[in-house]
């Protein structure tokens, strides 16, 4: 997979620097499930309709994006846009597309609540747009809840609730494990807000751990000495490597898995009838019931050749109709507020499971703190995700007391920042 | 008339080249001398070597002298030695969480015992699989392929298929459930996984080093043997007194490439256990990688300051082994 996707970054790297012909447009783009499709039928309408300007839509793994996209951009090359997560960390990559497109007020107005998580700090620059709206949340293994006879926790129910409810079912079912959560530094940092975290020091920058993060992370290693929460996806890699435990709950080894609306339709097509599920939403802590919003965006880089063609392009996809019906096709969460107000949204989807699952994610955002929406926009995220999964992963595997480990997350960070500052 | 043979026809356009180059190369060999013609002709490939391995050497160096996340070396602050400093920064060297960079010094001592243990384990395996396929053996050429095919496998699907064998719902626990015992984490307890890297590892090389051996042994001169055998000579002398000494140049190569191939372990493990649990398998090159590349806030000073260590050690290692195989070879003319 490694190579193959250094072989794609060169043939990439490669493609990209000899894509400077009037008209072309280079779309770098990755899939998580069915939007690579979608938007391969999109490109195909916006040429029809815009003979004069050429879209190659570029698909690559999502390690391509991640890894090997940081790179182009620092030496000045990349495609012309591109699907990307990192979104403010390579903010000043981003082309500013205010003078180019056709109604910069249609953007602000549709996508400004999170224009500031693409853009430098202290900017009004218009990016991109956010091709999905993400939320964490949880989902349960319906099936075996009813067969435990246990029933499913409430909308308000707290992260100690699902894990007492979950380890019933757990031991009642004999699978392996109560619960699982992503091996991913956003998605632990929802039950970490719940509990009245707070990242985000009075200068801007990373403050140590507080009392509501130790008091959640504390919790959630002793539940995975107790086996009540899966300590498998946790040290299966070591750093900061991202581990899913979507495989777990859909090989039917979890009552309740927390991870994100992203997953209703890889769950929809990968579980089909084999169990009932439903999504959740966020359990809550003392401070809150949040989720962690996130998304990826589709953003403009500003090393292209062809800044018109590049906002035209831009303009069209950002359309009112192309998102709605992007949204309804790929079953993902839209980011264009008209969109969303309207509402009447008709996913794509005979699964009624998923349609309700995305529904009760859609409810969901209204219980997100206003910490978790600051989040995505703040440059330090990344590192301060990076450091607490690190080190719990460590913690988790028996190298580190989970007090060392919260020393070594305010160190790693501090360490982080003096190197940027360099 | 004679008809012009096919050889000489493709020689045609080699011969109208050399009766071309023929002179001037004359005229050069008679101003620089043979030495100068050795010279000329190795330029291509010192070009080559210069650009691609001793420019990005130096390249490497200087980012090691520099700070900050930046990839362009003109938007990099040059502060010296801080990075190498930084590595070395530990109150004790045996216990890396004293360290300021635990994460090196855990995958220093990781990779330590992989190449110990690793390297050791592979010359046996290797040694013993050639003797044995150098025998007379029903199907032999059938077994030679066996033991060479995983070295044809990309390391990425070795990694996978190990995966797929070892993790909790793999091939193995499915084995051992059939046969009424308990799964096993096989990839999530630390000394499990540790021993499965160095397994799969093993499987992955052997045959390759296998194979060095196999046609050291081939190369032996029968009649030794044959003089051996006449005087009733044991098996195990013959072995300690002939083939091992006249294997000693195969087994320093494969000692030299087994050492320096598990110093730069990487691609199978990183897809095995992605270095985990918690670090037990962070080999030195994935730290070197995390760090430069794949961490949040990449830092290119701090992988280039560990590369250039890791790279010393391999050049200081290499140079030891050869030197020892000059004495050997020294010894033996004597």
């Amino acid at each position: 997979m490694k190579t193959r996707s250094l072989l794609t970054g060169l043939a990439l790297a490669f493609l990209t620097s000899t894509a400077a012909h009037a008209g072309d447009v280079r779309i770098m783009w990755y899939s998580d499930g069915v939007e690579g499709e979608v938007m391969k039928d999109l490109v195909g309408r916006f040429m029809k309709e815009n003979p004069g300007i050429n879209v190659i839509l570029d698909n690559v793994a999502y390690s391509v994006i991640k890894e090997q996209l940081p790179v182009q951009l620092e030496a000045g090359n990349g495609p012309d846009i591109a699907r990307v997560t990192a979104i403010k960390d390579l903010s000043r990559h981003w082309l500013d597309l205010r003078p180019l497109v056709k109604d910069a007020k249609y953007w602000d107005d549709n996508f400004g609540l999170q224009a500031d998580w693409m853009r430098p700090d202290g900017s009004n620059q218009i990016s991109g747009f956010m091709t999905q709206i993400t939320l964490t949340g949880g989902f349960a293994n319906k099936t075996l809840f009813d067969q435990a006879g246990v029933p499913i926790p409430g909308p308000k129910a707290t992260w100690e609730d699902w894990a007492a409810a979950s380890k019933k079912v757990q031991e009642s079912q004999q699978v392996p494990f109560a619960m699982a959560i992503d091996r991913s530094g956003h998605r632990i940092t929802a039950p970490l807000l719940s509990y009245g975290a707070n990242y985000i020091g009075s200068d801007g920058k990373p403050a140590p751990l507080d009392q509501g993060a130790k008091d959640y992370l504390t919790k959630f290693v002793d539940w995975a000495d107790d086996g009540t929460v899966s300590k498998d996806v946790w040290v299966s890699a070591a750093g900061n490597t991202y581990r899913a435990a979507a495989d777990d709950f859909i090989n039917g080894q979890l009552a309740f898995y927390y991870s994100g609306s992203w997953q209703v339709a890889n769950l929809a097509t990968k579980i089909g009838n084999n169990f009932d599920w439903v999504a959740v939403g966020s359990p809550c802590g003392p401070a809150a019931c949040t989720g962690m919003p996130g998304g990826a965006a589709l953003v403009a880089v500003k090393y292209t050749k062809n800044p018109k063609d590049v906002a035209t392009v831009m303009d069209w996809f950002a359309q009112e109709k192309i998102v709605k019906e992007f949204s309804e096709r790929t079953l993902f969460l839209p980011g264009n507020k008209a969109v969303v107000d309207k509402g009447g949204l008709d996913f794509k989807s005979d699964n009624e499971q998923a349609k309700a699952a995305l529904n009760v994610f859609v409810e969901s955002t209204k219980t997100t703190s206003e910490a978790a929406l600051k989040l995505p926009g703040w440059r330090w995220s990344d590192t301060v995700y990076a450091a607490i999964v690190t080190r719990i992963g460590q913690t988790l595997a028996g190298e580190l007391k989970i007090d060392d480990a919260f020393t070594r997350i305010d160190s790693d960070i501090a360490q982080k920042v003096k190197d940027a500052g360099k | 008339m004679t008809t012009p043979s096919l050889s000489n026809l493709l020689m045609a356009p080699v011969n109208a080249v050399m009766r071309v180059i023929d002179a001037p190369l004359r005229r050069l060999q008679k101003a620089t001398g043979i030495g100068g013609m050795a010279a000329f002709f190795l330029a291509p490939n010192m070009l080559i070597f210069g650009i691609f391995v001793l420019l990005p050497l130096v390249i490497n160096f200087v980012y090691s002298m520099t700070g900050g996340t930046a990839f362009f070396l003109s938007e990099r602050d040059f502060i010296g030695g801080a990075q190498y400093s930084r590595l070395f920064e530990c109150q004790n060297y045996l216990d890396p969480m004293s360290c300021q960079e635990d994460a090196f010094w855990t995958a220093v001592g990781n990779t330590f015992w992989f190449v110990v243990l690793q390297v050791s384990l592979m010359i046996l395996t290797a040694l013993i699989t050639a003797l044995i396929l150098n025998r007379e053996l029903a199907a032999r050429s059938f077994w030679r392929a066996v033991f060479f095919f995983p070295v044809l496998l990309s390391p990425v699907v070795v990694g996978l298929i190990w995966k797929w064998i070892l993790q909790r719902q793999g091939l193995l626990n499915f084995g051992l459930y059939q046969f009424g015992m308990d799964p096993y984490t096989w990839l999530t307890d630390r000394n499990w996984t540790f021993a499965a890297t160095i397994g799969v590892s093993l499987w992955a090389h052997m045959g390759f080093y296998a194979l060095i051996i196999l046609a050291g042994l081939q190369a032996i001169p029968k009649d030794l043997y044959e003089a051996a055998e006449m005087d009733g000579t044991k098996p195990a002398r013959v072995f300690w007194r002939i083939t091992l000494p006249l294997l000693a140049p195969n087994l320093l190569v494969v000692v030299v490439l087994a050492l320096i191939k598990s110093v730069q372990v990487f691609d199978e493990i990183y897809v095995l256990t992605g270095g985990g649990p918690g670090t037990s398998t962070l080999f030195l090159t994935q730290y070197i990688y995390e760090t430069g590349f794949a961490s949040a806030l990449r830092n290119p000073g701090l992988a280039a300051a560990a590369s250039i260590l890791m790279g010393t050690v391999l050049v200081v290692l290499t140079l030891i082994q050869l030197g020892i195989g000059k004495r050997g070879e020294n010894k033996g003319k004597r």
